[in-house]
């Protein structure tokens, strides 16, 4: 129980640094130190995101880190995008999308830390301007 | 809003939900680099907006789910509560660390999320 409270306070700080939900960690610490399936486990993860994302999203709001707009717009854009993708499940291989997807993330990872090599040499050079 | 931007930002919500049916990984890995790599957010608003839409997400999904009997209540408050803890000092820690370092975080967390897909 003490694993499950480390866990989830661990996705907090995760969440709230890359602005996740938090599954990643959640997931597993309701699977392996709470005994929940993978379906609960999943399910109940929603549940715990929901607050998490809720004090998250008011803390960055107010330090001016929130296009409300926009995010409301992609919470409710995201309801058609999850009845297609539960439909699609169960019509395609799940390893070869999985597999894609992971792909893909490997990929966008890569974006990020071109980023911020990039970021940091624009530092460098600047510091060591005479 | 030019239309162009609305098009995007309906794309975004759409892949994100798309991935989330698809394999409960949520709309956050997807939603946070479309909006910093396609929509030309800074780091700071893209994971800001991306909470304030995993709000709406997981609020939707947790009724769908909990239809089911799926959702188990105490053990989810149980994670929950402490991980609101946990958000807390990471919006704080957020605020003073470089806009790049959330940049390489987040590329450590996409490795990890790529790992555990392929590992699952």
């Amino acid at each position: 129980m003490i694993i499950a409270i480390v866990m989830g306070a661990a996705a907090g700080v995760v969440s709230g640094l890359l602005g996740v939900g938090g599954g990643i960690l959640f997931v597993p610490a309701l699977t392996l130190a709470l005994s929940l399936s993978q379906v609960t486990a999943e399910a109940t993860s929603l549940l715990a995101i929901i607050p998490v994302a809720l004090v998250g999203a008011a803390r960055q709001h107010r330090y001016g880190n929130v296009e409300v707009r926009d995010g409301v717009a992609l919470g409710a854009l995201s309801a058609v995008g999850v009845l297609a993708g539960v439909g699609l499940a169960n019509l395609l291989p799940e390893r070869a999308l999985k597999l894609s997807f992971a792909g893909l993330m490997l990929i966008v990872a890569g974006q990020f830390l071109r980023r911020y090599w990039r970021a940091r040499r624009a530092t460098d050079e600047y510091s060591s301007r005479p | 809003m030019p239309r162009a931007r609305v098009l995007k930002l309906a794309f975004t919500g759409t892949a994100a939900g798309l991935f989330s049916g698809l394999f409960g990984v949520g709309g956050g890995t997807v939603i946070v680099p479309l909006l910093v790599l396609w929509l030309g957010y800074d780091e700071r608003t893209a994971t800001g907006t991306s909470l304030s839409a995993i709000v709406v997400i997981a609020a939707m999904a947790t009724i769908t789910q909990g239809a089911f009997g799926n959702v188990e209540l105490a053990k989810g408050l149980l994670v929950g509560l402490p991980a609101v803890g946990g958000v807390l000092l990471g919006t704080w820690a957020q605020q003073r660390v470089r806009t790049e370092t959330i940049s390489l975080l987040f590329a450590l967390l996409l490795l990890a999320v790529a790992i555990d897909l392929v590992l699952s």
